[in-house]
């Protein structure tokens, strides 16, 4: 990632990005640092149980969702993808409120663990533990989207391991064969909990798009800039009737599987600190500063603001109160025929 | 009231939903073009195109997941399993996700899905055209769970589960499709779920089943009373949730219940009939509670001796019932 190839054009602009996206791009991918950091001493205070990390892979994640159209687009992220929420309008509150369980939270009202996204506002589609099942969802999403002759999208994400399972394969079959528009975004962060890539897969994920009848491309998911390039093009594919398109974001996933996993029983910090120098967000930053658009004070200013912002979130999330305990009952089924029925139409 | 078999009522069921509603389409392997293995689709495709009345990969967990991606989109589809005893790889779909779209969302999201799966044996279909795998989904909340045994409940139950805002899971008997036949209200009706149906009133014996197997209880319950042994028969319909009223209520006739499926013994839905049956009025009950059912072994073979000894029948069914009475 450098400047430009010609001097008077940024590289960021030839792709369509405008100076203020560009920034912003940079301010998520912060967001999205300085939450999963706060969320790593949270739980070594021991003010909540679990935190599952995503640092490493804020670069691809928020490359990918300002490609997309984040007015209409549908969203499958996986558990990793703050990056990616907070860019489609997922708030740190919002986060914070499921770090703590609490009631208030949108993502399931304090029931389920933190990285489980969900938000009908934002059509980020509920997900869950068992891996991969959001890929024939997203599918589905787009069979669907196309039968109402919407021109949207269905973006989903996962991990290499994940491409494993059956779902994925039967997900971009499907899609493959009714050519919808869909985009399967594989974070290959080289790690499945302990087990490394070459024991995950002995070929290459982005081949496997081969088989299904549809492109699979690779890309350097440290480059927001190159996964911004890559996913517009999966997007205007998809819009314009040509079917789904398997991105493999390479990247590397610099912190634990989870505060409840000690990674250096299976990699050297040799290795972790050989990924944390082609770290996407400080490499972005310099980009930036080399465009002009970035500088020390502005870097200042913004941590300072997540700061505080976060110290905020955080309290809000800390002292909001949980779901009261015969909330336990609630939603097994439809309350009345109104309630989250799903009874109209988009339209 | 007209006259129609079983898999008439089904489609129809289909049929009209897709008519009264554009969100309502068909999924499954071999529904378009075929129209089903058994006929089941038949029309469909002709009548609402390719997409509404689609043929998927043979794929079956993509099946569930991609209806279930468009449930929440805001579809209303029907995801047709080829054979119930072929949903097993999307057994995680439907227990992992569909069941739990609702509550893990906290009412955000909702997956108003129906999944059809044809089930039972009776048929020479051998160990995986014959299971009957309800006490797989059975207990799993958030599914509701329907197993109509005559044409009205057929349609009437399709119909509640299409228009139905949580999953629906929808067992229809292949022995059934062509065998049964009955009345079948005309106009648009539906068939409540949750709600069962008591079949026959009696004084005796009180049998509690659901499915193909009703057909032999009621045979048998009308030969019985040639003997003098009068039968109060309860068809469950919905076996999930369990019309725990209506059951408690039946056994209270006659203090004496037996309880039929064709699903094995062992953890089958007739334990949980029984155990809520033991919590609510153990002291009122004049005999041990009976269960006929089909054996615990895992599945039907295809030779016919041991097909015939897996089934039930009328003959079997008489049995249970008159030694109940005589208990």
């Amino acid at each position: 990632m450098t400047k430009s190839g010609s001097a008077q054009q940024t590289l960021h602009d030839e792709l369509g990005l405008t100076d203020k996206e560009a920034v912003e791009m940079y301010v998520s991918m912060q967001k999205a640092r300085a939450f999963d950091e706060r969320c790593m001493l949270l739980q070594r205070a021991g003010k909540i149980n679990f935190h599952v990390s995503g640092i490493g892979q804020e670069a691809a994640q928020v490359g990918a969702a300002f490609a997309l159209d984040r007015s209409q687009d549908y969203f499958l992220p996986y558990y990793r993808d703050y990056g990616f929420v907070l860019s489609v309008g997922m708030t740190l509150k919002e986060l914070m409120l499921s770090v703590f369980a609490k009631a208030e939270d949108p993502n399931s009202g304090g029931r389920q663990m933190p990285g489980h996204f969900g938000s009908k506002r934002l059509r980020i589609v509920t997900g869950s533990s068992p891996v991969t099942t959001q890929v024939p969802h997203a599918a589905g999403v787009a069979l669907a989207a196309k039968m109402k002759g919407e021109r949207l999208v269905s973006f989903v994400t996962f991990g290499e391991g994940s491409s494993n399972q059956g779902d994925f394969h039967e997900g971009c079959n499907f899609a493959g064969v009714h050519k919808l528009p869909v985009i399967f975004f594989c974070e290959n962060n080289q790690y499945a909990i302990s087990t490394p890539i070459h024991r995950q897969v002995a070929g290459k994920i982005s081949d496997r798009a081969a088989g299904y009848g549809f492109p699979g491309i690779e890309v350097d998911g440290n480059d927001p800039l190159e996964v911004y390039r890559v996913v517009k093009e999966a997007r205007r594919r998809a819009v314009e009737g040509e079917g789904p398109t398997l991105v493999e974001a390479k990247m590397y996933r610099i912190s634990p599987h989870s505060t409840s996993d000690n990674d250096l029983a299976y990699r050297t910090k040799e290795e972790v600190e050989q990924h944390r120098n082609q770290d996407g967000l400080p490499r972005y930053r310099a980009y930036l500063m080399d465009c002009g658009l970035w500088d020390e004070a502005r870097e200042q200013t913004l941590l300072k603001q997540l700061r505080e912002e976060l110290d905020e979130a955080t309290a809000y999330g800390d002292k909001a109160p949980f779901p009261a305990a015969e909330d336990t009952l609630r939603y097994v089924y439809a309350e009345s025929d109104e309630e989250g029925s799903n009874a109209t139409w988009r339209s | 009231m007209a006259v129609m078999s079983y898999i008439d009522a089904i489609r129809s069921a289909m049929q009209e939903e897709m008519e009264r509603d554009a969100s309502v389409f068909v999924l499954g392997e071999d529904v378009g073009l075929k129209g089903g293995v058994f006929t089941t689709t038949k029309g469909l495709q002709e009548q609402f195109g390719e997409q509404r009345a689609m043929d998927t990969p043979l794929s079956e967990s993509a099946i569930a997941g991609v209806a279930i991606g468009a449930a929440m989109y805001g579809m209303k589809p029907i995801a047709e399993m080829q054979y119930s005893d072929f949903m097993f790889p999307a057994t995680n779909q439907i227990i992992s996700e569909a069941a739990k779209i609702r509550y893990r969302s906290n009412n955000d999201w909702s997956c108003p899905v129906v999944i059809r799966a044809p089930i039972g044996g009776g048929i020479f279909g051998g160990l995986y055209h014959s299971q009957c795998p309800e006490s797989v989904f059975f207990g799993t909340p958030g599914l509701k769970i329907v197993a109509p045994y005559r044409p009205a409940d057929a349609k009437g139950l399709l119909k509640s589960a299409i228009q139905d805002p949580d999953p629906v899971l929808y067992f229809e008997h292949k022995k059934c499709y062509k065998l049964v036949t009955g009345e079948v209200p005309e106009g648009d009706y539906a068939v409540p779920i949750g709600e069962s149906n008591v079949l026959r009133e009696g004084e005796d014996i009180t049998v509690i089943g659901y499915s193909l197997p009703l057909h032999y209880v009621m045979q048998a319950a009308e030969e019985l009373e040639q003997e003098g042994i009068s039968a109060h028969v309860l068809d469950l319909r919905t076996l999930q949730p369990l019309d725990k009223q209506a059951i408690v209520e039946a056994v209270k006739r006659t203090g004496k219940v037996l309880i039929v499926h064709e699903d094995n013994k062992t953890g089958g839905v007739g334990a949980e009939v029984a155990a809520l049956i033991a919590e609510e009025l153990l002291y009122e009950l004049d005999a041990p509670i009976q269960r006929l059912c089909g054996p615990d072994v895992p599945a039907m073979p295809i030779n016919p001796p041991s097909e015939k000894f897996y089934m039930l029948n009328v003959e079997k069914t008489k049995k249970a019932m008159r030694e109940l009475a005589l208990y």
